[in-house]
């Protein structure tokens, strides 16, 4: 479904991403993981058109898509939501949904009945008529979510959903984002919290300082010591194995 | 629905006006109120609900202004063709106007001040070319004949300019109720949010400056027909620039009814000034400075937020600010 070929984005004399490739397939959650300033968000603008990438190339379903526009490639149907929640404040939360909805439908009416459609998968029915700015982090964060929902899209890209909440919050944001998935939405989502990784994704790859270190299974990436190194430092896995051997 | 409801009564009301005042003078009085609802709505499409604020809307007025005058004395075309020329030019100017800047990402305060500069431009332009009349400006003739879009009663100029402003308004009910008007307020709101959810905001700005432009250029049609007389100054001056951002912040910007609450304060305010000052020069513009700076401070939402639903969205408002400062001192 989406295919990235070497690319890379630098910040002056810093690469942000470096020369990544990836490749996902249709159906199912993935995830990318990594330490902070990774530069996770970056790929994910990189992939939707937010940054021109210094090289390399973004397919989604087989189309080159590389430095187009983001509402194109959005309307194409890879779809961001942002780490840094950006809710139109002022506006209350059927309206900013029914701004996703109104992608694929141009009566006002048929868009915010969606919305509220939206609002109930994803939980937010009970606060449809609030100033989106006045929600909670967890509330505008599902907010995020819904208002990208709405455009119906084919991948969903969710940077962060989970970040900020407590963990009962993030217990209930989990089933939200399966029953997307099983409704059709492939997903490839950036978390932090790795028990929410664990219990999502099939698959996962690690991002470090621009490049990509490793993929596979999220349960045998957590023991693979290229990846303890970079989340926990340099020699951490040696010491790590070395503890667990006097025990 | 109930809200066409009222600006349908509202306007009905209005269109009745005539046949209850007997007196010319507060005729034209409401005339001039009207006159800045029209063009205080036009202004209030583009920076009100797009979020685009222009310094300068006078462009558009005087495009509309000169489209009609130039065609009818140096061509002998009829005006009320003119005026279909007038508003399409004004569309035209807006639509360009907002492709020059938008495409170099101009927004907020540089996007201001290009637009100030190309009414500035036009001013100059209209004051050195010899169809436009140049300095002297341009005369047309007295044909007092609906025909002619020139009427011998004050009521047909009044009835011309509150079907112009009811179009307007209509639109802007329109608007708010549409696709393109979600698009709009979400673009003003946030514009990198927007393009997420596949909002093309350029296309959305430029609709929004075109439909400023077009009813700003039938304000300036209107104006040419009235007066019979345009000069550069009165077409690309600053004085319709300055009212109609004027009129649609004091009365509430991104509000249907804010623009006509703003005109008839201002109005009415200016005529008290008057009656207790005389007729001290600049007076006005000092009594607007002032307003708007007690607007911008007290009721930053304007007029229309006094209303009940309105003091709702005023409190969302400064809450929503309240929010900002928290979320930028968790980041
Ligand atoms: N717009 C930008 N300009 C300059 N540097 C940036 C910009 N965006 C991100 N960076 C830098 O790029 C690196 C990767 O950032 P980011 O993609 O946000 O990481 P992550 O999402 O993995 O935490 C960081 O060092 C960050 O400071
Ligand atoms: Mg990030």
């Amino acid at each position: 479904m989406l295919e990235v070929t070497a690319l890379t984005k630098r910040f002056g004399g810093l690469v942000a991403v470096d020369g990544v490739n990836l490749s996902l397939p249709a159906g199912g959650i993935s995830a990318l993981i990594g330490p902070n300033g990774a530069g996770k968000t970056t790929l994910f603008a990189l992939i939707t058109g937010f940054h021109r990438p210094d090289g390399g190339c973004v397919r989604f379903q087989g189309r080159d898509v590389t430095g187009e526009k983001p509402f194109r490639i959005a309307r194409a149907g890879m779809v961001r939501t942002f780490q840094i929640v950006q809710p139109f404040a002022g506006q209350t939360v059927r309206e900013n949904i029914a701004v996703g909805a109104h992608m694929h439908l141009s009566d006002r009416a048929e868009a915010l009945a969606r919305a509220e459609e939206v609002a109930r998968a994803v939980g937010l029915s009970d606060r449809l008529d609030r100033d989106a700015a006045d929600l909670t982090v967890a509330g505008r964060k599902r907010l995020e979510v819904a208002r990208a929902l709405a455009t119906d899209p084919k991948l969903l890209l969710l940077d962060e959903v989970m970040a900020g909440l407590n963990p009962s919050e993030i217990r209930d944001v989990i089933p939200v984002i399966r029953a997307i998935r099983d409704s059709g939405v492939t997903i490839l989502l950036i978390e932090h919290v790795m028990q929410a990784v664990m219990e999502l994704s099939d698959h996962a790859w690690v991002l470090n300082q621009g490049r990509l270190i490793a993929e596979g299974a999220p349960r045998a990436l957590a023991a693979d010591p290229a990846v303890i190194e970079a989340y926990l430092g340099h020699g951490m896995a040696e010491r790590l194995a070395k503890g667990a051997a006097h025990a | 629905m109930k809200r066409l409801a009222v600006l349908v009564a509202i306007f009905a009301g209005l269109g009745l006006l005539p046949l209850l005042v007997g007196s010319d003078f507060w005729l034209n009085a409401i005339m001039l109120a009207l006159f800045s609802a029209l063009i205080g709505q036009a202004w209030n499409i583009a920076g009100g609900y797009a979020g685009q604020f222009s310094f300068g809307h006078a462009l558009f007025f005087g495009i509309g202004a000169y489209a009609v005058a130039v065609l009818q004395v140096d061509l002998g075309i009829n005006p009320w063709l003119g005026m279909l020329v007038g508003g399409a030019l004004g569309a035209g100017a807006g639509a360009a106007l907002g492709w020059l800047t938008f495409r170099y990402g101009l927004r907020g305060s540089y996007f201001a001040l290009v637009t100030l500069a190309f009414a500035e431009v036009f001013r100059i332009l209209a004051n050195s070319t010899p169809f436009t009349g140049a300095g002297e400006g341009i005369l047309i003739k007295l044909n007092p004949h609906p025909a002619m879009l020139q009427f011998k009663a004050l009521s047909g100029y009044y009835w011309l300019l509150l079907a112009l402003t009811f179009a307007c308004f209509l639109s802007v009910w329109w608007l708010e109720r549409s696709r393109l008007g979600a698009q709009m307020l979400a673009v003003r709101d946030n514009e990198d949010a927007a393009a997420a959810v596949g909002v093309d905001a350029f296309a959305v700005k430029l609709k929004a400056m075109a439909l400023s432009g077009l009813f700003m250029g039938l304000a300036g049609v209107f104006y040419t027909q009235r007066y019979l007389y345009l000069d550069p100054g009165l077409a690309f001056g600053p004085t319709q620039s300055v009212e109609a951002l004027l009129v649609a912040i004091v009365g509430g910007i991104g509000t249907l009814f804010g623009p006509l609450l703003g005109a008839f304060a201002l109005h009415l305010l200016g005529e008290a000034a008057q009656t207790a000052l005389g007729d001290v020069p600049g007076a006005n513009m000092v009594i607007y400075g002032t307003v708007l700076v007690v607007m911008v401070l007290f009721l930053p939402r304007g007029l229309a937020s006094l209303g009940k639903a309105g003091l709702g969205k005023a409190g969302g408002r400064r809450q929503g600010l309240r929010r900002r400062k928290r979320r930028a001192k968790d980041a």
